[in-house]
């Protein structure tokens, strides 16, 4: 008999008051029980409207029976045939739009918890299964890939059980792009991706850190070293400003500057040697997830206050539920329909405010959403230390700039065919936030598997 | 990887490493730079490139001991190895049609305006270049920049070596006396090369800078070291580091240089105790 409960069983998770002063995970995930009991809430349907929804075609309910039945090594290895970073995805994933907003038991209650389920399996084996793999043999046939991301991650692991000899080459000194700069320890540990990464190179995949291409090789250079294709998966790295006064202020960050100081460079800790300023009083500018993630990071770096400034309503706001649920279980203060103009500073040149305006939604505009117009004399200052502008990022120019022949579209996106990957170029394929511009793990993920088979097909298409 | 190969002090807190790093050296160009980070978990420093020798496939870096991070880095020898070192990074110099040229070295900037005087040199142009040091012990690589300039003048604030007074006033100097330059190359501190750029403007001389923001990635991503040019924000990591010295907002650039100041107080005194630990074990 299914566990016909509306509602999921509950995570466990660091208590709010708790946890806003430290960087350790929130969630603390499910025991086996949970997992059980959760798992039975599944109805195993016919048609599987869950799979339709995940970008990488985890075999959802398939994993969940098995968990269910409490064979959790089975759960495991039926996620990683089709997703080579469980571990991750069960954490980041914004399931609510993919696989559980198609699940049945969501017409009425909660979805079943897929991805608590999936990050259950995955940690499961981490702590009980001694890894081993299968090494293909090799092919002879050397593929590069640009960028140690999500979509690089899982391209670089399809490749290399294909049989290919693959080569990733990082600009930091550290692999894991988004994963280790970006998302914080408190919702990613970065020993769980290092672990993934490390998965990788026991398969034989290489990777040479601080290496930019664009810079130290370009595209053209990667083919004469001997390469028959290359993947690119750079990202979206280059942050946007507002254009506004005061933006080069001595206090303002750009959301990138701030987390990468934070996690990359583990400026949290008191003994570490890249600094970062702990302000007071923060407003982080934007709605995002990267908005959530600066935010919840101030705080817990010591911010008395913590604003999170958007300019439409709360309904509009583009990050994940789960994100803005913590987020102001933490105390992040939100301000909605609330938009910067000008960031004012002191005689030194230091943030003293932001001067705002209120908004009201007019007409939707070209995305759908209502456009916010200014209210008439609604102008008003936060008084704050430290502004961060966490409004987007675009693709950066590095590859671009040197690689004449890749076509790109007028907001610095590589143009690439959304099932192949295929870009302008021949023998180069790119995915994930340097062709969609800044966008989910998941769907960089899957952009990364479908290029390593079209990248497949173009080499053996070759001879 | 990244080994040192030859290490030079060059004063009291000016020391030169050359670094084998193949990959880098093969690319690098006047103007450019790299990040390095001397062991794990250091900061990731900005050096601009002194030299490069792309048969040996090794790159020079000159540096100046300000922080914990350089210290650290000066206390290394040669053997040893550094964590990374990435690059070359930022726009190479342009010298297209340049037939005559005065090259500004101020302190440490010295090191940087090299790569320039030699490329500038060894392109058949008349190279002048003016060296200043607060003090005669403090002067580097005069024997080098003779070598690569038609004429060298250097000189020192306090006048110890026999010649007395700021660059920006030895450049004024030779312009009145009726030198013309197709373009001024002003390194150094951010105050001398914001006077020097003040001196040619007048005159319409091309002045270009090499700007030394806080940075992070040098590839665009975090947007530190952003600078006013000409009204527009600029990355100085992929949009320089050389700019227009007329177009430069100086004093933008001098606050935000001072932005960790007093953490960088807290760090030397924390690595202080390691490094003497290291020393004294």
């Amino acid at each position: 008999m299914p566990n016909m409960s509306l509602k999921k069983v509950p995570i466990p998770e660091q208590d709010p008051q708790v946890r806003n002063k430290n960087f350790d995970e929130v969630a603390l995930g499910y025991t086996e029980e949970m997992a059980i009991e959760e798992a039975k809430r599944c109805l195993n349907c016919k048609h599987k409207p869950c799979i339709a929804g995940c970008p990488v075609n985890v075999q959802i309910p398939e994993f969940i029976s098995l968990i269910a039945e409490g064979k959790f090594a089975e759960a495991y290895e039926t996620i990683i045939q089709t997703n080579s970073l469980p571990a991750v995805c069960g954490r980041v994933c914004p399931q609510e739009t993919q696989c559980e907003q198609r699940c049945v038991r969501g017409i009425k209650g909660e979805p079943v918890a897929i991805g608590r389920l999936e990050r259950f399996a995955a940690d499961w084996a981490m702590k009980h299964l001694e890894k081993t793999y299968e090494k293909t043999p090799r092919n002879g046939k050397k593929v590069a890939v640009i960028g140690s991301g999500p979509s690089g991650l899982s391209c670089a692991g399809d490749l290399i059980k294909m049989g290919y000899d693959v080569t990733i080459f990082e600009a930091f000194h550290t692999a894991g792009g988004v994963l280790v700069y970006g998302i914080p320890e408190f919702r990613l540990p970065k020993a769980l991706v290092q672990k993934e990464i490390d998965g990788l190179l026991a398969q034989g995949v290489e990777i040479r850190t601080n290496m930019v291409i664009g810079k130290t090789f370009t595209i053209d250079e990667l083919f004469q070293e001997g390469y028959s294709a290359v993947f690119i998966g750079s990202g979206a790295g280059l942050p946007n400003f507002m254009n506004i006064p005061g933006e080069n202020l001595n206090g303002v960050y750009s959301a990138n500057e701030f987390l990468t100081r934070i996690n990359l460079m583990k400026a949290y800790k008191n003994d570490a040697d890249t600094p970062i300023k702990r302000g007071k009083t923060v407003a982080v500018v934007g709605g995002g997830n990267v908005a959530m993630d600066a935010a919840r990071s101030a705080i817990r770096l010591g911010a008395d206050k913590v604003y999170i400034v958007y300019r439409r309503s709360e309904k509009e706001l583009p990050a994940r539920l789960e994100e803005i649920h913590h987020a102001k279980e933490e105390g992040i203060i939100f301000k909605f329909l609330t938009n910067p103009i000008r960031i004012l500073g002191d005689e030194n040149g230091w943030v003293t405010g932001l001067e705002c305006v209120e908004m009201e939604l007019g007409e939707p505009d070209a995305s759908g959403r209502r456009r916010p117009v200014v209210k008439e004399g609604s102008q008003h200052i936060l008084e704050v230390d430290t502004v961060i502008i966490s409004i987007g990022t675009s693709p950066n120019p590095l590859i671009r700039g040197t690689t004449p022949d890749l076509e790109t579209n007028q907001w610095g996106c590589i143009v690439a065919d959304e099932q192949t990957g295929q870009t302008s170029k021949e023998g180069v394929f790119a995915g994930g936030d340097a062709v969609t511009g800044a966008a989910t793990v998941i769907l960089a993920m899957g952009a990364g598997k479908a290029a390593a088979k079209a990248i497949d097909e173009y080499i053996k298409s070759k001879g | 990887m990244y080994k040192i190969v030859r290490k030079e002090v060059l004063n009291a807190q000016v020391k030169l490493l050359e670094i084998e790093a193949p990959f880098v050296a093969r690319k690098a160009e006047p103007g450019q730079f790299i990040i390095l980070r001397a062991y794990d978990e250091g900061e990731r420093i900005p050096l601009t490139i002194a030299d490069y020798d792309r048969e040996k496939g090794t790159v020079t870096i000159i540096f100046q001991e300000v922080g914990a991070s350089t210290r650290l880095l000066g206390s290394l020898n040669v053997g040893d190895s550094l964590a990374d070192f990435c690059g070359p990074l930022g726009v190479a110099s342009h010298f297209e049609g340049v037939k005559k040229a005065a090259i500004i070295g101020g302190g440490l900037g010295t090191a940087i305006a090299y790569p320039q005087a030699k490329k500038l040199h060894s392109m058949g142009v008349d190279v002048d270049v003016i060296t200043g040091f607060r003090n005669k012990d403090l002067i580097i690589l005069e024997k080098e920049m003779a070598a690569v300039s038609n004429r060298l003048i250097v000189t020192t604030d306090d006048g110890s070596n026999g010649t007395k007074g700021f660059v920006s006033d030895i450049l004024k100097k030779l312009i009145d006396e009726g030198n013309t330059y197709d373009v001024v190359v002003a390194i150094g501190p951010p105050i001398m090369m914001k006077v020097v750029s003040d001196v040619t403007r007048p005159y319409g001389i091309k002045t270009i800078v090499s700007l030394n923001p806080i940075m992070i990635d040098g590839t665009g991503m975090c947007g530190g070291c952003r600078v006013t040019v000409g009204g527009k924000i600029k990355f100085a990591c992929v949009d320089g580091p050389d700019f227009d010295g007329h177009q430069v907002d100086f004093n933008e650039l001098i606050r935000r240089l001072s932005i960790y100041k007093d953490h960088e107080r807290a760090a030397q005194e924390r690595h202080q105790c390691r490094l003497e630990g290291k020393i004294n074990a």
